[in-house]
């Protein structure tokens, strides 16, 4: 059966010309970049080379990278740098739509002496700015908030967040592992300290992820050891995945006028598809403030769960936000943030889409999921027909 | 992914017995759906009162699918007491198994066998009352309490997996480790007991026994049970309300009543009626 890959925020596959970049490293080109013989330095300097390519993507300077082992380290790395550097300032500001790789950190300072604020976003996701303001102290020693958020692929206004910081002396992070690759993202223009990002969302390999550190940010590790990345990550460098990174970023400069018109197109083509095609379906997120690949639908009086497993059947790949998926008994805390009402949250699905996806992949998914949630809602004792409402 | 067995995936795919029947002669609703799962089971009896037709209608995820196709399966040419004997386990045995934090689906498919047994006989639908423990998902300390003895929980992980309490703010979760650490100390308590029983204090555990678990059971469908005498090892109870006209006492006071007294008090009691 042929698989039809809608779930590129979850992962992506590596790319043909990334693994055919990163091959050599694991057969000829093994030595240590560190080494004194010229066979290891060779191998240093294609690091560098990925680190210049990743910083072009990011328009940073190769020096501001740090190469992790993925977004949660480097997420991690830079919020344990913030605090560290600024140890009399006890409070953080961030968001209630945080990926767990964030999310759970707070959740944790916040049991052991930090003052945690969440800022709210509103129905359709959009970050409640006003609040955030209402919210800096001059006890603040930080704020994190994603460029983009996974589940409905909302964007935040990073670089007008940076303007309402500026000069107040708190370091500001972004987790932008679901942003790089998908929108232009230009460091300096956004005017952040610190920014993560992980290979494996744009079509580079698992097992690598950068944190960009803004020259002039105060930093202390969060892996000591070795001298490796200028002291700011000890440990051999992952020599295959970080070139594959650096050809993945290459790709995801040339793949972002892609995804703005043709990927943009198909998710659109995809989303106004299902909504015209399935009553009582409602779009999650605000409508053109959103990644151009992603769509977040819920389907009233269905149960996320046994969509997807019915669109598995078709070899279609999609995610949900329904707690079944997950193990909990609550749905997603993106969809309870957002209010989504539990009743749709349970219902919600994902279609996060890719430069590999075609036209046909769309009107495959467009053809088999209006019948499936037609056989569920038959199976539903709340489906009284067509335009029903929610008590 | 979970794991699902694949006759847990041929239930989901291929659910039976989907839909509502007309004019059924019981029907039991359980779940809603911000609770995430729901369930409407429907049965009708054939001239020999065994279960003709059963049918559901669910919202949920595939292993609440899968668990009420199976128990319609498995209602069908049953009488009603053997219906009533269905336990959650073995919902989850027909399907080769569930998840564990798939395990409240079976129990989904339990409860709503339960209400529309109770429907059947006309009886008033009485919720497990008793304090409210977890607010998020409506779960009383009764009916955690029984969730916990059924099938022998030993945590609050397995509480959750099983009636989904304590799998929303987790408030509640001192209450439900106190509400297992109480059932498994009562056990305890009384396998210490049983050792060094005198006359007086079998007679006061067969009491305490009655009185705590065995009448509340019964008062369930209507009936009651009164101690009359303990001679030696024989228990003699005489049966009051619609247990003392039910064809089905004898069954009760051996399958249920004895079966209780000899785990709780004493192995060597026979339970005898005394009109």
């Amino acid at each position: 059966m042929a698989i039809v890959y809608m779930d590129n925020n979850a992962t992506t596959k590596v790319d043909p010309a990334v693994f055919e970049a990163m091959l050599p490293y694991f057969t000829e080109l093994y030595g240590n970049a560190s080494s004194m013989h010229s066979f290891g330095g060779a191998v240093g300097r294609d690091i560098a080379a990925a680190r210049e390519k990743l910083a072009e993507l990011l328009n940073a300077e190769p020096g501001e990278i740090v190469f992790t082992s993925c977004g949660t380290e480097s997420d991690s790395t830079a919020i344990y740098a913030a605090i560290r550097s600024n140890p009399d300032k006890k409070h953080i500001i961030t968001s209630r739509v945080e990926h767990p790789a964030v999310k759970n950190l707070y959740e944790y300072l916040a049991k052991t002496g930090y003052r945690v604020t969440w800022v709210p976003v509103d129905k359709e996701g959009v970050l409640d700015l006003d609040f955030l303001r209402h919210h800096l102290t001059d006890d603040t020693a930080l704020v994190s908030l994603m460029w983009a958020n996974n589940e409905s692929g909302v964007i935040f206004p990073i670089a007008k967040i940076a303007e309402m910081l500026r000069g107040k002396g708190i370091v500001f992070h972004s987790d932008a592992v679901q942003a790089v690759g998908k929108v232009p993202v230009d460091v300096k223009a956004a005017g952040l300290d610190m920014l993560s990002l992980s290979g494996h969302k744009l079509y580079g390999p698992k097992g690598i992820g950068a944190l960009y550190v803004r020259k002039g940010t105060k930093f202390s590790p969060f892996m000591i050891g070795g001298h490796q990345e200028r002291g700011r990550r000890g440990g051999t460098e992952n020599a295959p995945s970080i070139v594959g990174l650096g050809r993945a970023s290459e790709l995801a400069q040339e793949h972002l006028q892609e995804m703005d018109t043709r990927v943009r197109a198909l998710r659109n083509r995809l989303e106004d598809g299902l909504l015209k095609a399935i009553p009582n379906s409602l779009l999650n997120g605000k409508k053109d403030e959103r990644l151009p690949n992603t769509t977040n639908i819920s389907f009233e009086y269905v149960e996320g769960e046994a969509i997807l497993l019915m669109l598995d059947q078709f070899g279609i790949c999609a995610s949900s936000g329904s707690a079944c998926t997950s193990g909990s008994l609550e749905p997603s805390h993106v969809m309870r943030a957002m209010g989504v009402p539990f009743t749709a949250a349970h219902g919600s699905i994902r279609f996060s889409l890719s430069p590999y996806n075609t036209e046909a992949e769309v009107d495959f998914v467009l053809e088999k999921l209006p019948p499936i949630i037609e056989r569920l809602r038959q199976m539903s004792p709340f489906w009284k027909g067509a335009g029903c409402r929610l008590q | 992914m979970w794991e699902y067995t694949d006759k847990v995936k041929d239930h989901f795919i291929n659910p039976r017995n989907v839909g509502e029947i007309d004019n059924p002669d019981g029907v039991g609703e359980v779940g809603s759906m911000s609770c995430g799962d729901a369930l409407k089971l429907s049965f009708k009896l054939d001239e020999n009162k065994r279960i003709k037709e059963a049918k559901f209608q669910t919202f949920g995820c595939a292993s609440a699918i899968a668990s009420s196709s199976a128990l319609t399966e498995m209602l069908i040419g049953k009488t009603i007491e053997e219906a009533e004997k269905i336990t959650n386990e073995d919902i989850a045995d027909y399907l080769g198994g569930l998840p564990k934090e798939k395990m409240h689906c079976s129990v989904l498919g339990r409860d709503a066998l339960e209400k529309a047994i109770y429907c059947y006989r006309g009886q008033e639908i009485k919720e497990l009352d008793g304090n409210l423990v977890c607010e998020c998902f409506g779960v009383t300390e009764k009916e955690i309490e029984r969730t916990v003895k059924e099938n022998s929980l030993k945590t609050i992980e397995d509480v959750t997996h099983y009636i989904k309490a304590g799998g929303g703010c987790e408030k509640c979760h001192d209450q439900i480790q106190q509400i297992i650490d109480a059932v498994y100390n009562t056990t305890l308590e009384a396998v210490a007991v049983k050792k060094t029983l005198t006359n007086i204090q079998k007679i006061r555990l067969i009491e305490e026994t009655l009185e705590r678990e065995i009448k509340p059971a019964l008062q369930k469908d209507g009936g009651n049970i009164e101690l009359i005498d303990v001679e030696g090892s024989r228990v003699k109870v005489r049966l009051i309300g619609t247990c003392a006209t039910c064809k089905a006492s004898q069954l009760t006071l051996k399958n249920y009543v004895e079966v209780r007294l000899q785990e709780m008090v004493s192995t060597d009691l026979i339970v005898e009626e005394v009109k």
